[in-house]
């Protein structure tokens, strides 16, 4: 009776704990690593969250020449071929936004990253393909954004 | 099992269990240092020293805000101005983050009324239109950019912040408003308007004109609504090869210079696997790349501008995301006219080449 009693009272307080995450449109993060590490610790993370890395595309050129005080602003284009090929072929509108991409960048001695929430293909995708694939792209992004915060 | 037997068991029971709720609880207490670092460091900076935000750490900031204002501001964010709102963070998450804030000042909190000033606004405008207009606009749209971005360099001053804007004025009370135009804000544009001479009455006027930006904010601030389609798509009547090479005519023909055709596929698998029928070509214009970028660094997600063409049994079709929708996730108003312009482009490139 006490026992049934108190694992109810476990479940009601386990109801009203605060959920952890959240989902927001822009995934950012702040690496304290400066960028040549940022970036090796990026790419290395990808691999080791089993993704390819398709590209690495600078957008910098000439940008100090402009007066931008950085020259170090890449794009990272990422995926998993099967995955990909799944979402084109179910879903072809996403093809404009494939494969996914990060971009980083430096500022002053440290290291910006930047990416859509893949929730955002989940809603162009609508019932095409199974949300899954989408939440476990975010968490997967997530944690490669953790891996460079923490990696030193 | 005896009857005191059983009353043992179910103390040692019931003990045990509080044990476990309170650690559950402690270890789901908030904490302020990792919800900064997850959600606000990126561009207020890992120490509050700012970057594509404002700085947070400064004393003449901090001793000048109240906590509700920091706790509002999280919440409900400045429309169109780069800082997000956060609808999903608990009450207890803010707080946790505001706790987090106040960590870099060693002086408390001050605690403001949330009671308006008695000012006249028509002295008042006169006033903010000779003391404040050149710096936070007009009609207190704000300076044009937002924070130190990567762009500038950070010597040079803060951007001043839009006072017309629906975040800053819901967190914002009168005392507030006044104690920072008395003190100023140090290490800031931002200087003190006792020291510049203004009376103390003369600041209740400014700030119930501040006050009179809350009926008319909704016009100029808000941003390109959410409900654009995603995705600029168009069927073409030619074959996929030949729609590419009109891609590139009409791109050259737009001004933008074409980087590189390739495959979607490129890079993923070996290049005899490629999909050849998924190709995407990018292209740039190197003056709209930079303007673009000191407005937001982050838009370089979305460049170098591409079209992607693919050919399935449903036909040949060119599709493009559609600039108008990304602004709205930027929360930046100045990208906005930056989106339009690239949609514009992108919805003439199509159409040239599918006629
Ligand atoms: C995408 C970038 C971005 C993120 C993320 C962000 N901010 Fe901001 N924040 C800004 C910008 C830009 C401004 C200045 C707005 C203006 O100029 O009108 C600002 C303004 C503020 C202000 C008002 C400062 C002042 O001088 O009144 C506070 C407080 C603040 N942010 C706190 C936070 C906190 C706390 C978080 C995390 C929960 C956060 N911000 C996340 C960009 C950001
Ligand atoms: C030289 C430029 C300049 C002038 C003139 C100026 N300001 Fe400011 N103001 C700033 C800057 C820059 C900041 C941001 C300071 C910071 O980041 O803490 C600021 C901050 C503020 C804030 C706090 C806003 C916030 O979000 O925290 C208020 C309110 C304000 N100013 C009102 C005024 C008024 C009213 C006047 C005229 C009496 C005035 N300012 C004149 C540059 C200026």
């Amino acid at each position: 009776m006490i026992a049934r009693r108190l694992g109810l009272l476990v479940s009601a307080i386990l109801l009203f704990l605060p959920l952890g995450s959240v989902a927001d449109d822009i995934i950012m993060t702040r690496s304290t690593l400066p960028f040549p590490e940022a970036m090796l610790a990026l790419q290395q993370s990808i691999g080791e969250h089993g993704y390819t890395v398709s590209r690495v595309q600078r957008i910098d050129i000439g940008l100090t020449g402009m007066g931008y005080k950085t020259d170090k602003y890449r794009i990272v284009f990422a995926g998993k071929i099967d995955e990909i090929r799944v979402m084109t072929e179910k879903s072809p509108q996403l093809a404009a936004y494939l494969p996914p991409k990060i971009a980083i960048f430096a500022e002053e001695g440290q290291t910006v990253l930047v990416t859509l929430n893949p929730e955002l293909y989940a809603e162009i995708a609508g019932d095409a393909i199974d949300p899954v694939i989408f939440d476990r792209w975010t968490s997967d992004l997530r944690s490669i954004f953790d891996d460079v915060n923490t990696a030193n | 099992m005896t009857g005191m037997h059983k009353r043992d068991v179910y103390m040692r029971l019931i003990c045990g269990t509080i044990l476990l709720l309170l650690a559950v609880q402690i270890s789901a207490a908030p904490n302020g240092r990792q919800l900064y670092v997850a959600h606000c460091s990126a561009c207020h900076g890992d120490q509050g020293h700012g970057g594509v935000g404002v700085p947070l750490s400064l004393p003449s900031f901090l001793d000048s805000v109240d906590d509700r204002f920091l706790a509002v501001t999280i919440r409900q964010g400045r429309p169109g101005r780069v800082m997000p709102s956060f609808p999903r963070l608990s009450d207890a998450q803010i707080a946790a983050i505001v706790g987090y804030i106040r960590s870099w000042s060693d002086k408390p909190a001050p605690r403001y009324s949330p009671l308006p000033v008695k000012g006249d606004v028509k002295n008042g405008s006169l006033l903010y239109a000779k003391h404040c207009a050149s710096c936070h606009g007009e009609n207190g749209e704000g300076g044009t950019g937002t924070g130190v971005t990567f762009s500038r360099r950070r010597e040079l001053p803060i951007i001043a912040p839009a006072l017309n804007n629906s975040g800053f004025l819901a967190a914002a009370s009168d005392e507030m408003i006044r104690q920072t135009l008395q003190l100023g804000r140090a290490g800031t544009p931002m200087g003190s308007f006792l020291e510049k001479g203004l009376g103390e009455q003369e600041i209740d006027d400014v700030i119930s004109f501040v006050r009179s930006f809350a009926q008319d904010q909704d016009e100029g601030t808000k941003t390109v609504a959410a409900n654009k389609d995603k995705i600029i798509r168009v069927a073409s009547p030619y074959s996929l090869e030949e729609t590419v090479e009109n891609l590139k005519d009409a791109i050259v023909s737009q001004n933008f210079i074409l980087i590189r055709t390739d495959l979607l596929e490129h890079g993923l698998v070996k290049e005899a696997d490629e999909n050849p029928k998924q190709v995407i070509l990018h292209f740039c214009n190197f003056k709209f790349l930079f303007d673009a970028l000191a407005v937001d660094p982050r838009v370089g997600m979305f460049l170098p501008c591409r079209v992607t063409v693919t050919e399935t049994d449903a036909g040949v079709f060119v599709s493009a995301i559609n600039p108008e929708y990304m602004s709205h996730l930027f929360n930046n108003a100045e990208l906005d006219q930056y989106c339009k312009q690239m949609h514009d482009v992108y919805v003439t490139i199509l159409e040239d080449a599918t006629l």
